[in-house]
């Protein structure tokens, strides 16, 4: 097996993306769960909210992981058309960079067989990581984005085929059922992702991609976006508050992703992201120079 | 609010003085253990190698160095999700004379009672905190069932261990009970809005 510079560069990122992104989480956060710490009344809110802050600090000054929990890697790839690496060298370079990351941190791995849940790697395994694929006709660079995602936050998905005469009022609802259900498992508050339309793996697709945007951002489609700030709002009117144990605040955003559907579909998928809403990005440019933390 | 300190193994008596909300902060030797350690134990029926009585149980799965044979440094120690392990809740009291189960994200209801007749409390911790939480943990002083790596059982020495939020005490009172009960009247609120 030939193994290119570039495929050398790309698993370097990948490996550096993994670790960082357990490490540093991004100043949005921050901000976002200082002004949650300000916003929040009750008492056991607040001592939630207090010890994250200081958890967070504690992460920058040991260079340690925010949370133990390392979760699977998840990979967003845009590939440019010119991009001189394949997509099928980027999925190994890829997956060598998460196993080594994994081995020489050393990071807990987390990677089982579904059925016998033997560990099957430095987490890596079969269809792991999982990467998520875009192709840009008319460039030649790659951005990747790495989000581990822990498993407490990701047991609280659901999915709910709603009809269309359930409107956005059953969108609305069946957010608000899960969130309250969810309670305290997903480690409020954080990141409430939603995908609507589509189908129904394609709505949970969009949920997840709704979960690593930035906080601040809002969906371009002013319906969209009216619908985040209607959800955001009624969300932090359940009261289910930090870690699940009551307050005002219980996320720190709502981030919906849409998908033109058909018309007897109205799906709606919920992926929860906990308040270590980690991730980190890259850009890799055709010669194999790396610019880190690029959102995209 | 000023938070009670307890030093574990403790004693019955200790555990009824807490009350739901109370802010605990907690010294001693504190157990790790996670879904497969209890189904060895429970549904196996494998008795566990180590003495449980008057033990706080953390349930974790924590990333480590290992340093020689049955010898591991930490590398980050967090908590994991209580929920899934709710069933073992009474045969950890009754028959091992467990005290005090902590974790994230709170027990469910069915835990309320054999908590009370039996003794026992829920510590919810802040999920999530690992970087602090590793602080704490002075020491893996041993480790059990090491095949089953991380859901093994580990021994922890800890100071200044918190802080902790009594979720379920010994009285019958649960804080994940009241806030579900007052979030579900909410939703009837919230939906006729809608």
């Amino acid at each position: 097996m030939i193994t290119t510079d570039l495929e050398g560069m790309v698993e370097d990122a990948a490996a550096h993306l993994y670790v960082w992104a357990l490490k540093d989480i991004p100043q949005d956060l921050r901000d976002a769960l200082a002004d949650a710490a300000e916003r929040e009344t009750s008492v056991t809110g607040q001592r939630v909210l207090s010890t994250i802050l200081k958890n967070v600090q504690i992460a920058d000054s040991d260079e340690n992981l925010v949370c133990q929990d390392t979760g699977i890697a998840v990979y967003t790839c845009r590939v440019g058309e010119q991009f001189p690496l394949h997509p099928a060298r980027i999925y190994v370079a890829l997956k060598a960079g998460t196993e080594r990351a994994t081995i020489e941190h050393p990071l807990r791995s987390n990677a089982v067989h579904t059925i016998t849940r033997e560990n099957t790697g430095p987490n890596t395994g079969y269809r792991l990581p999982i990467v998520h694929w875009e192709f840009i006709p008319e460039w030649d660079g790659l951005d990747v984005k790495c989000v581990p995602k822990g498993s407490g936050s990701e047991n609280m998905s659901f999915l709910k085929m709603c009809i269309p005469a359930d409107g956005v009022k059953g969108i609305k609802q069946f957010v608000l059922e899960s969130i309250v259900g969810a309670g305290g498992k997903p480690c409020p508050p954080g990141i409430v992702g939603i995908g609507i339309g589509g189908s129904a793996d394609y709505a949970m697709y969009l949920a997840k991609e709704a979960i690593a945007r930035p906080i601040g951002t809002r969906n371009p489609d002013p319906h969209v976006a009216k619908l985040e700030e209607e959800l955001y709002e009624l969300l932090n009117e359940t009261g289910i508050g930090p870690m699940g144990l009551g307050g005002d605040v219980t996320v720190l955003q709502c981030h919906v992703e849409h998908a033109d559907t058909h018309m007897t579909l109205n799906p709606v998928a919920v992926n929860y992201q906990c308040w270590a809403a980690r991730r980190a990005s890259a850009h890799i440019g055709p010669e194999g120079e790396v610019e880190y933390d690029r959102e995209f | 609010m000023s938070s009670k300190r307890l030093t574990f193994p403790t004693t019955e008596e200790q555990i009824r003085e807490l009350h739901a909300g109370d802010e605990v902060v907690v010294d001693g030797h504190i157990i790790g253990i996670r879904d497969r350690t209890q189904i060895r134990i429970f549904d196996q029926g494998i008795e566990p190698p180590m003495d449980l009585a008057g033990a706080f149980l953390l349930h974790t799965a924590p990333g480590v160095r290992k340093l020689g044979p049955g010898r591991y440094e930490k590398v980050s120690i967090g908590t994991t999700t209580s929920a899934r392990m709710v069933r073992f809740t009474e045969g950890l009291g009754k028959r091992y004379g467990v005290r005090a189960i902590c974790g994230k994200g709170g027990l469910p209801d069915e835990a309320i009672e054999p908590m009370q007749r039996l003794g026992m409390v829920y510590f919810a911790i802040v999920g999530g905190a690992a970087a602090l939480e590793t602080t704490q943990i002075e020491e893996i002083e041993e480790v059990a069932w090491e095949e089953l790596m991380p859901e093994c059982l580990w021994k922890f020495r800890v100071k200044d261990f918190g802080p902790l939020t009594v979720g379920i005490d010994s009285h019958g009172n649960s804080l994940f009970r009241d806030v579900q009960e007052r979030a579900t009247k909410k939703l009837e609120e919230l939906n006729a809005r809608l």
